[in-house]
């Protein structure tokens, strides 16, 4: 620890060693945040083309001209993957989380400061290579963001499945590369780094979410890196990992003897603890920011840890869950339905326990709150779909329609967006020294609830009615035709949702350089960050080591003369819990 | 802003809600023996979700509402939570959740697990290929001919596109149509396969869903009890038609579907 310390007490100077090749966390944090910011603009375009197309399947669209079929399944394909990787995956972990993870815990920075820099220019040449996917011939893969081979493992399959499948699988194995360079960077960190007096039952609940995350992130990606590598064994060398004997045109295709489950089993290894990656970095920042604008200690801290930690468990144990339609064995199924309801019970018990640190609180409702709390309500919405999905006997009728797609959406889409939403909102102040603008964050939460839910929840009723996903257009099947309204007004929702996503857009640049000056803890909180200069210097505490007397929610202790003890606060008998 | 709050999440819990209670749109309407069973258990997980769901959202907009800070609210409890409500509140997840899945088993199990076939059953083959079905009945002789890859055709559509080795003798009386036929209130066993990518087999009113996997033959079963018409919806993205693999199931009284069977064999004659 000391000597870390010492090595980057010097901010280093130039241009391009300070902001470009930074090995400063905090740098680092915000490059993986605007990344995941340039992507999530990306993303979010290409689903505005997809709501069109579907409702309006020949609009003569400005540039574009009509949106084809296959061009469609291309949206789709890179919607899912941009949103699921660069976006999910990559701004609440490698952005906030490399911001703060250090800070919370008091270190001077993460633990390998060069892999650091590394794990976020690799994911940045992963994101060129996807982007690039566009502009090939063929265009952007049809096989959608799961991938399922043999569609994805043979060239002849469709539009896409040329090059730019090629460019989709090398763009996801660099990712997952970046991933586990900063997985092991986290885990590392949190170890090894931690300040004096903090014990990991002192660390706020942000830090054991990442920590999490990165152990998830450790073990999952490296399967998918492999399972990516057969599959492009498969397309270029002639291997048959995942291909049986088929017939595609009316040609014989040199396979034989592969399975096209083992992807599915290695692509869901992954997928299901993905999920998870993208959620649980919400789930800490919503417990931080309720318990901050709640003015009390959260709610069963330790059921808390317990609870993201079973989640992760289970996470592991689920994956054949997405596999109930998929030929594998029926007796599995029961297996996997039943360790799937057991995820439900953390779930639960994290909802809780939010609804606790509420109950008698003294509520502000400043936006990072207000996005917390609709986080807390998009997890309830997205989560309770969940029990119909897991049961097997349900997803006879469910698999593969609108009602997945509102699922997934809600919980690990929109909530973990919101979760993204109260931290940038959150911590904006200590990254960037300035507030951003109540106002507009007021209007942009509003018509983001509101919108969102008008998009999302629909879409179980249109699963329920039988809606199958990924039809680039409802006129060939009849019953489907007769949905169509309803699909009209959630294209209609969508135009909504996404104009007030340019507030945001807006307050961010405008508040970055015109907001009013942040003190150094403007929320009243009680977390290392908010000990530091804002924003903080380059070894974080400006040489001084901090040491914590006090665990991370001391809200509301009575007779200290302020209602909350920041963590270095001297010790104090009357603070309870850790 | 509270109260803002608590509306908005209101509103949102009580419409959601109502479009599902009302049942503007909902499951259609099951024509198969499985349906009972199914759709009973989806209005058991519909209730018990949805009074936990009414339960969470409207206590979470109560709370945003009343306990809004005031220069009157009292001091709030200092308490870093309440571990004889956490065991509570475990325990009574767990025993809803799991014993809900319990319920369901029965269910799959009769749909899904391995099934000694009724030898009175219909046997229909289902091939899936981008980007129509094929339906292939094995004749009077109860048994299905070989087919080939080498002698797939898409294109001939028919027996050519399953590619049907028809110098296999069984081949001379295998049927194998664009549309399917079955008679209403018999075991139907189905074999299904793809040639191709995967596909899924997807009929909403007949409760029905699998996977159609190259390299597998995968058999289950079902029990038509309405005639009508139903449609096919391919359920498993396949390519650039997927949106329009598209078929038909005609459930009929046993003795049209004589006739039909009959007809189709005379044709090929």
């Amino acid at each position: 620890m000391a000597t870390s310390a010492t090595v980057h007490s010097h901010a280093p100077q130039g241009f391009i060693r300070k902001y470009i090749f930074s090995l400063d966390h905090k740098v680092i944090g915000i490059q993986y945040f605007f990344l995941a910011l340039t992507a999530v603009l990306v993303g979010m375009f290409l689903s505005l083309l997809m709501r069109i197309h579907m409702v309006w399947p020949n609009a003569n669209l400005p540039l574009m001209g009509e949106i084809k079929p296959e061009t469609y399944l291309a949206l789709l394909t890179m919607h899912g993957t941009i949103m699921v990787f660069f976006v999910l995956t990559t701004a609440p972990q490698g952005g906030f989380g490399n911001y703060f993870l250090p800070i919370q815990i008091g270190a001077p920075d993460m633990a390998f400061p060069v892999l650091n820099m590394l794990s976020f220019w690799t994911t940045f040449v992963g994101f060129v290579v996807i982007i690039a996917a566009f502009f090939v011939q063929g265009g952007a893969p049809l096989h959608g963001w799961t991938g399922y081979p043999p569609l994805s493992a043979v060239q002849s399959s469709g539009p896409g499945e040329g090059l730019g499948a090629d460019l989709w699988i090398t763009s996801i194995a660099i990712f997952c590369l970046a991933s586990l360079m900063g997985a092991l960077n986290f885990i590392t960190t949190t170890l090894d780094l931690r300040a004096k007096g903090m014990t990991m039952m002192r660390m706020p609940l942000t830090c054991w979410s990442w920590f999490i995350t990165a152990i998830l992130g450790l073990l999952a990606f490296g399967v998918l890196l492999s399972a990516g590598i057969l599959l492009l064994m498969d397309r270029n060398l002639g291997t048959s990992f995942y291909v049986p004997l088929i017939v595609v045109n009316g040609q014989v295709m040199g396979h034989k003897g592969g399975s096209p489950l083992l992807w599915q089993h290695l692509f869901w290894f992954f997928g299901h603890p993905e999920v998870y990656i993208a959620i649980l970095p919400g789930m800490g920042v919503a417990s931080q920011v309720l318990s901050t604008f709640s003015r009390k200690p959260i709610f069963g801290y330790r059921a808390m840890v317990y609870a993201m930690l079973a989640i992760g468990f289970f996470g592991f144990m689920v994956w054949g869950h997405h596999m109930f339609m998929s030929g594998m064995s029926p007796y599995s199924a029961f297996a996997f339905s039943i360790l799937t309801m057991c995820i439900g019970v953390p779930s639960a018990i994290k909802t809780f326990n939010w609804l606790g640190t509420m109950w008698k609180g003294h509520l502000r409702f400043h936006t990072p709150m207000l996005y917390a709390i609709g986080f807390v309500s998009l997890f309830v919405s997205g989560g309770l779909s969940g029990p119909f999905l897991a049961q097997p006997v349900l997803d006879i009728q469910l698999h593969d329609t609108y009602f997945v797609v509102g699922h997934f959406h809600l919980i690990m889409g929109v909530a973990a967006i919101f979760g993204i939403f109260a931290a940038t909102y959150y911590w904006f102040p200590k990254m960037f020294g300035r507030m951003m603008n109540e106002g507009m964050g007021r209007i942009h939460f509003f018509v983001t609830l509101a919108g969102t839910y008008a998009i999302f929840m629909p879409m179980h009723y249109l699963g329920m009615a039988g809606q199958t996903r990924r039809y680039s257009q409802f006129t060939e099947v009849a019953y489907q035709t007769k949905l169509l309204p309803l699909q009209t007004f959630m294209t209609y929702a969508a135009f909504v949702t996404i104009a007030a996503q340019l507030i945001f857009v807006i307050n961010l640049f405008w508040s970055m350089f015109k907001g009013p000056k942040a003190s150094d803890n403007p929320w009243e909180a009680t977390t290392l960050e908010w000990i530091t200069a804002t924003p903080p210097p380059h070894d974080n505490f400006g040489g001084k080591t901090p040491v914590v007397n006090h665990g991370p929610y001391e809200y509301g202790v009575p007779g200290t003369g302020r209602d909350y003890l920041m963590q270095t606060d001297p010790p104090n008998e009357k603070s309870g819990g850790h | 802003m509270g109260l803002a709050l608590m509306v908005l999440i209101w509103l949102i819990t009580l419409v959601s809600t109502y479009f599902f209670a009302a049942k503007t749109w909902w499951l259609p309407v099951g024509a198969s023996s499985a349906a009972g069973w199914i759709d009973g258990q989806f209005t058991l997980t519909f209730i018990i979700v949805g009074i936990v769901f009414l339960a969470a959202q409207l206590g979470l907009g109560y709370i945003v509402w009343k306990y809004k800070e005031t220069p009157a609210s009292p001091p709030v409890p200092y308490s870093h939570g309440n571990t004889k409500l956490e065991i509570v509140w475990t325990t009574l997840t767990t025993i809803l959740f799991i014993g809900l899945n319990l319920m369901g088993s029965p269910t799959w199990a009769s749909q899904r697990y391995p099934f000694d076939p009724d030898p009175s059953a219909v046997q229909v083959e289902v091939t899936g290929m981008q980007f129509a079905w094929y339906f292939r009945y094995p004749g009077a002789d109860g048994k299905f001919a070989k087919t080939k890859a080498s002698l797939m055709d898409p294109s001939a559509g028919g027996e050519a596109a399953v590619g049907l080795d028809t110098n296999d003798p069984s081949a001379k009386d295998d049927v194998v149509t664009g549309t399917m036929y079955v008679p209403v209130n018999r075991e139907i066993d189905v074999s299904l396969r793809s040639v191709d990518v995967i596909h899924d087999f997807f009929v909403p009113q007949l409760r029905f869903k699998q996977d159609a996997v190259p390299g597998l033959n995968i058999h289950l079963h079902f029990k038509p009890t309405q005639i009508g018409e139903y449609e096919i919806a391919c359920a498993e993205l396949c390519g650039l038609g997927h949106y329009k693999m598209h078929g038909m199931v005609h459930v009929v009284s046993q003795e049209d579907f004589d006739k039909w069977l009959a007809a189709r064999e005379a044709e090929k004659q």
